[in-house]
């Protein structure tokens, strides 16, 4: 699943350059967003769920176990 | 529109003109954000890691809406609308798109890791990760300068935008006090009534404050963003119709490149409207080529280096608590963005009832909203549109103001000066002093550059932060990457960065809304490039690190 999440990166980087809508208008979607903007607005949508994919197939579980550890007290920088 | 005329003006008892009304909602607005600094500073526990990281207490609600109030600016409502005014749809490939994909990436390959490293090692700033991962006491010092000279024209952006945005919307509140702004709050009172509540809430409740702030400004400027859309929309005669006057008289607004049949459009009717033929002036078509299109994929990594982000990720109470951040950001902007977006485009060819233009030909592009809200939206729309840009604007200043008080206090007085011997209450005095001068001195640069575009100078910083992303994502995911590969990828930043600056300020592009491009390209591909290239080679041919920090940071090694 972790290969799919990374072709829909993809996939959702090469749809970004959609130059086949770039001289046109139509169709205007709902009647009044130029089919342009739409698509962009698709892509906003598709990141959003392309996070949901990314959030469960591709979690690092490891990091949780830090939820539970006491945090340690405020940084002392540098061991040199 | 006077407020006795409109259905909504029936809740307002006494007859008030739109500047009025909005300064009154600014009043009440600001009241709203001292009162949560208050109660944020009852709550403050008095330890360093309680001012600067909440005691990493804050769940992923709180959390969502910090991280998007931090990212989102003056140009997320005021600078959309005016981009589309100006090029038409095309910003929101150019800013959203690309920011909704790669804003959630940082979150989930840097935040996440960040995080996890600062409740295991009580890191407050990206200094002291830095310094631990390279094993360098003295990276602080170059780097320090870096962040700090990148964020302040971030606020600067927010000061800038948000002053001139009230001078606009409260014009006619006191015509006799403020004669030069038509009766508006004048810039330089509208940008010290922001810095001093800011300060404010964030003086007594440090992160949390500014976190709890947040939440209460990302659902203000949202909801309002979009009551704005629909009242502009049905004043329009509705999204169809709206729609349809541009498409019939300035159809490249629509699109992203103009067509030929546009630019035939465009010559008929400029010749019907200087032949007295027509009282319609159309807009000249703009462009975006695809080489810029494309290039600004790399504007949005530059989160992954936003030490004021960096600050609100250490607040978060667990890893699980960026995974709300990570799937509704995108969804979150597009909420915010796509309606400004449509207004400006609308604003192209939208006509009052005297068949004029309400937004006029030659008018200041960051005006676009506040014109059509004075101009067509009820009286109330104006103060609760002030409201709004405000909250996208003073989300982001609290949290860069600090950050920028946290690194001068823990990575340079408290590491270098004391030594790390600084206690709880002496670190939160210091910090506290450090944010009341960085706000001073922010609103001081801000009168002086008053002049300067906000968008130029948005993008520059975004550049800048986004040059340096190869240092995070390195450190986080390159064992092989060294100290000097650190020092090397920071000052190419630099160096290749600065040489650009000067030249765009030679050009005048700092002062103008035309973009400074390197071979047709947005500068920031050449500084990323300098950049990565000086982080590879440098650290293919230096020392790796200790087998302590690799252990530390990549776990045990094979």
């Amino acid at each position: 699943m972790k290969k799919v999440v990374y072709l829909a990166l993809l996939v959702l980087i090469v749809a970004h350059q959609d130059f086949w809508w770039w001289h046109t208008h139509e169709p205007l979607v709902f009647g009044f967003i130029p089919i342009g903007l739409a698509w962009h607005a698709g892509i906003s949508i598709s990141a959003g769920l392309l996070g949901l994919l990314a959030v469960r197939f591709c979690w690092p579980h490891e990091l949780d176990a830090d939820e539970a550890a006491p945090a340690a007290r405020g940084g002392e920088g540098a061991a040199t | 529109m006077p407020a006795s005329s409109s259905v909504l003006g029936a809740f307002v008892p006494i007859a008030m003109n739109a500047g009025q009304i909005s300064f009154i909602v600014l009043l009440v607005y600001m009241a709203m954000l001292i009162a949560l600094g208050v109660v944020a500073g009852r709550v403050f526990r008095g330890t360093a890691a309680d001012y600067f990281a909440a005691s990493r207490g804050i769940g992923s609600f709180v959390l969502l809406m910090s991280l998007f109030g931090t990212t989102m600016t003056a140009f997320a409502i005021i600078g959309s609308s005016g981009e589309a005014f100006k090029s038409g749809i095309g910003v929101y490939g150019l800013m959203v798109s690309w920011s909704g994909i790669f804003h959630s990436v940082c979150f989930f390959l840097v935040g996440v890791k960040l995080w996890s490293y600062g409740k295991r090692y009580g890191y407050l700033t990206q200094i002291q990760f830095f310094r631990d991962r390279f094993e360098s006491d003295k990276l602080g010092l170059i780097l320090f300068p870096a962040l700090v000279g990148l964020v302040v024209p971030y606020v600067l952006m927010g000061i800038i935008g948000g002053s001139r945005a009230i001078e606009k919307i409260t014009a006619g509140a006191f015509p006799a006090v403020f004669e030069a702004t038509k009766g508006g709050l004048p810039y330089w009172l509208g940008g010290l009534i922001m810095c001093a509540v800011v300060l404010t809430y964030i003086f007594y409740g440090g992160v949390r404050g500014a976190a709890w702030a947040n939440a209460l400004q990302t659902i203000l400027f949202i909801g309002l963003g979009i009551v704005t859309f629909f009242v502009i929309a049905e004043q329009l005669g509705g999204m169809k119709a709206a729609t349809r006057a541009v498409v019939e008289n300035n159809p490249s607004y629509l699109k992203v490149a103009a067509s030929d049949e546009d630019l035939a459009l465009y010559a008929n009717k400029m010749a019907d409207f200087e032949a007295d033929r027509s009282t319609f002036q159309p807009r000249k078509p703009d462009h975006i080529s695809p080489l810029v299109f494309f290039t600004y994929i790399l504007i949005p990594f530059s989160v992954a280096m936003f030490p004021h982000l960096f600050q609100h990720w250490l607040t978060a109470k667990s890893a699980r608590a960026f995974r709300l951040s990570i799937v509704a950001h995108p969804l979150l902007m597009m909420l915010t963005w796509l309606p400004c977006v449509l207004i400006g485009v609308w604003a192209t060819s939208a006509v009052g009832a005297d068949g004029k233009l309400i937004v006029p030909i030659g008018a200041d592009q960051n005006a676009v909203l506040p014109i059509m809200v004075n101009k067509i939206a009820p009286t109330v729309m104006g103060g609760l549109l002030t409201a709004g840009v405000l909250a996208a604007i003073m989300s982001s200043l609290d949290s860069q103001f600090i950050c920028l008080g946290s690194i001068f206090t823990n990575d340079i007085v408290a590491h270098y000066i004391r030594h790390d011997n600084l206690t709880d209450r002496r670190k939160v005095l210091i910090g506290r002093g450090f944010i009341v001068a960085v706000v001073v001195l922010s609103y001081a640069l801000s009168q002086w550059l008053a002049k300067t575009s906000v968008f130029a100078l948005g993008v520059w910083c975004f550049s800048g932060f986004a040059s340096l992303a190869p240092l995070i994502f390195g450190a986080l995911y390159w064992r092989r990457m060294t100290r000097a590969g650190a020092y090397a990828c920071i000052i190419a930043s630099a160096v290749v960065g600065l040489a650009f600056f000067i030249q765009a300020y030679r050009t005048g592009t700092l002062v103008s809304d035309h973009e400074f491009l390197v071979a047709g390209m947005m500068p920031v591909v050449f500084i990323t490039a300098a950049s990565l290239l000086a982080l590879i080679l440098v650290s293919l041919a230096t020392q790796p690190p200790s087998k302590a920090t690799i252990e530390k940071f990549f776990g045990t090694t094979k």
